[in-house]
């Protein structure tokens, strides 16, 4: 099993930038997922990782071994699509065993490998089926035991889930995440899906227009977001955001919102204009003693908690209340948001500001 | 708008029965969401309301009248499908009015007009009216769709999972506007989804469907709170209620095999020892998986939890249903 680290790494088609200097690395063991909307990169990231595109400029490393410019077929990696291609005319046990064989590997051994990875996957009792007569998630699970049985440095995935639907998905998702624990081999895996990228990674890159917004732990991501573009794809519903003018000095510990002031944890940086305040759901609360005010347009219910929108002065703002409180539209109602969980933005530029909260986790990556 | 009754609806299609003696009342001016895995007769429902399909036995009825004998035409609903088909050659503007064009209505010019321009403004898309249908994206091509059926007056809207080919961004805010358009105007709607957060988020009633029978009918609270059986009671909350053995936490009522507890209806730090198996962030919440005498469970902690896998925890019931052997809810 292996590290991978990338450097600088580019890749133009033609006029168009899709991966611009990129830079991260992925440890030993991890399971790494690729996030971002479509178009930004992320796929693409993989398939030079994987050696179906070559990088423009830079350099990848695998184990320590710089292979940006070899073929895919020499650097020992295992690549699982979201449309999984199995041999139609083959049964269970010879699409699993067929790597291995084209390889040259001894008959005894075949059987050995085969049967252990049937065993990791739960499918031994299957092997002698027809791949046809499969249902989809036996089906995804033959192409996963194709890509282990060979015993790569790394998987690498590209949507693997996306094809099936929401219930199944959630158990696929869950089987994976297992099946790496077991086998602890380095993954990486591309996703659109949030919920998905929190729930199965080790660590996240979020990727946007080929540049790499930002890379770290799913939980200090969602807390303590690098870009208003990582906080607004990360959360359902995601991070509120309140726009405001301002001017908000070095070592400020609120800031003006109309006649409210909002406590914010302390800033290291000053700046002056267009500002955003960065709220997650989860950190509102209806107060009628707050100065901070607005008119509920929407209630959502979701059984234990229920989701209110709320119209201020400074945009829509989404709060996860619980349910039991009754909330009705029309009404006017103060907010409250939790102090120590806020980020401030510079609007031109989409940044985070560095406060003594967020520090931690932003300056380190 | 007006009611919808399905009175003892029965629909066969060869030896599947897809709908099996339902009967329901869709009251005037309610949002009523049909939820159900597919095959569970979601579609059949709305078929039979519309008349693009007719029952092999019961009556349909809408504002009081039979339907039995009528076209889809001159039942007068509006219907919205998942892949939106909107005229390619016309614009936005021309897809919106064409429904009011249909010589049964012989709608006035400028009435046509005024109602196109006021269902734009509502959705949003006055600024496209003079796009061609195609050069919009796929969320402001269902939002034409839905506004076609909404420059009608028809008795009842149907609408057949009519947000699930759009991402998850457009989707939230879609719901936000249908509820609103919906509860605005007073109109009768009957929704089909698989969508659970669409049938709670927007559902003034949900119906829940199983095998083509109609098992619970009531608010989204009701059925989650109140489910009539462990099929009910999987079909809302995410993730979905642990169903265990009756006596897994000790003294179980006379006839119980199951015990349900929705996620958050574990308490920590008291009762019987599990242990960890994952903890699962995801930002607002974490999830762990727990394993108790060899039964999964999973529940919701706080976000910043220090639990990891290997650590235990006791835990208890609170507000526990009980299920019977053949999953019925144990009144206690």
């Amino acid at each position: 099993m292996a590290q991978i680290r990338i450097e600088n790494v580019r890749k133009d088609f033609g006029a168009f930038t899709a991966v611009q200097s990129s830079t991260f690395t992925i440890e030993d063991g991890e399971f790494f997922m690729l996030l971002g909307p479509s178009g930004c990169g992320k796929t693409t990231t993989l398939r030079m990782m994987a050696g179906l595109e070559l990088p423009t400029s830079g350099d990848i490393y695998i184990d320590g071994e710089e292979v940006s410019q070899k073929r895919a077929s020499e650097r020992d990696i295992a690549f699982v699509f979201q449309m999984f291609a199995l041999y139609p005319h083959m049964n269970v046990g010879k699409n699993i065993s067929y790597p291995l064989l084209s390889q040259g590997v001894p008959k005894a051994e075949v059987t050995r490998r085969v049967n252990e990875v049937a065993r990791i996957l739960g499918i031994q009792d299957i092997l002698k089926k027809p791949v046809g007569g499969l249902s989809g998630g036996d089906r995804q699970r033959v192409a996963l035991g194709r890509a282990i049985v060979r015993e790569p440095k790394a998987f690498f995935m590209d949507e693997p889930l996306g094809a099936l639907d929401a219930e199944f998905r959630e158990h696929m998702a869950e089987e994976l995440r297992a099946l790496h624990d077991r086998m602890g081999a380095t993954t990486v895996y591309v996703t659109h899906d949030q919920l998905e990228a929190m729930q199965m990674g080790d660590k996240i890159v979020v990727m946007n227009h080929g540049v790499v917004e930002q890379f770290g732990v799913p939980q200090e991501i969602y807390d303590w977001p690098a870009t208003t573009f990582v906080a607004n794809f990360l959360g359902s519903p995601p991070m509120n955001f309140l726009t405001f003018d301002g001017a908000m000095s070095s070592g400020a510990q609120s800031i003006p919102l109309g006649d409210a002031e909002i406590p914010i944890p302390q800033q290291r940086d000053g700046h002056r204009g267009k500002l955003v305040l960065g709220v997650r759901p989860e950190h509102v609360s209806l107060n009628d003693g707050s100065a901070l005010r607005g008119d509920v347009i929407a209630t959502e219910y979701l059984g234990t908690t229920q989701i209110v929108t709320i119209r201020t002065d400074f945009g829509n703002v989404k709060a996860r209340v619980d349910a039991a409180r009754p909330i009705k539209t029309g009404t006017n109602t103060g907010l409250t948001l939790d102090a120590r969980t806020l980020t401030v933005f510079n609007a031109e530029t989409g940044d985070a500001l560095l406060s003594s909260a967020n520090e931690g986790v932003l300056s380190h990556g | 708008m007006a009611e919808v009754r399905l009175e003892g609806i029965t629909r066969r299609y060869g030896d599947v029965t897809a709908l099996d003696n339902v009967t329901m009342t869709i009251p005037d001016g309610a949002f009523v969401v049909l939820l159900g895995p597919t095959g569970a007769g979601k579609t059949t429902t709305l078929r039979m309301v519309s008349g693009l399909d007719a029952p092999d036995a019961g009556e349909v009825f809408i504002g009081g009248a039979s339907m039995n004998a009528l076209t889809p035409a001159q039942r007068n609903v509006a219907m919205v499908f998942q892949q939106y088909s909107l005229y390619p050659h016309l614009t936005v503007r021309e897809n919106l009015a064409f429904p009011l064009k249909s010589p049964q209505l012989k709608t006035p010019p400028d009435r046509i007009v005024a109602k196109v321009h006021s269902v734009a403004e509502v959705l949003q898309i006055t600024h496209k009216l003079d796009n061609k249908a195609t050069a919009l994206s796929g969320g402001e091509m269902q939002r034409v769709s839905i506004g076609r059926a909404l420059v009608r007056d028809p008795s009842v809207y149907l609408m057949d999972e009519p947000l699930s080919s759009l991402d998850a961004k457009l989707r939230a805010d879609l719901r936000i506007e249908l509820k609103s358009i919906q509860s605005d105007s007073g109109a009768t709607l009957l929704y089909v989804t698989h969508d659970q957060i669409e049938a709670m988020t927007m559902a003034t009633h949900v119906g829940v469907l199983d095998e083509g029978k109609l098992v619970q009918m009531g608010s989204p609270r009701e059925i989650y709170e109140d489910p009539v059986s462990i099929y009910a009671a999987g079909r809302l909350g995410q993730p979905r209620i642990n169903i265990l053995p009756a006596d897994i936490f000790g003294h179980a009522p006379d006839g119980a095999k199951s015990i349900g507890l929705r996620p958050e209806h574990i308490v920590q730090g008291d009762g019987i020892d599990s242990t960890v198996t994952r903890v699962e962030r995801l930002g607002d919440q974490t999830r762990l998986h727990l394993r108790l005498h060899n039964h999964d469970i999973i529940t919701v902690t706080d976000a910043h939890t220090s639990l990891s896998a290997g650590d235990t925890v006791a835990i208890a019931p609170r507000n526990p249903h009980f299920f019977d052997a053949s999953g019925a809810r144990m009144k206690t």
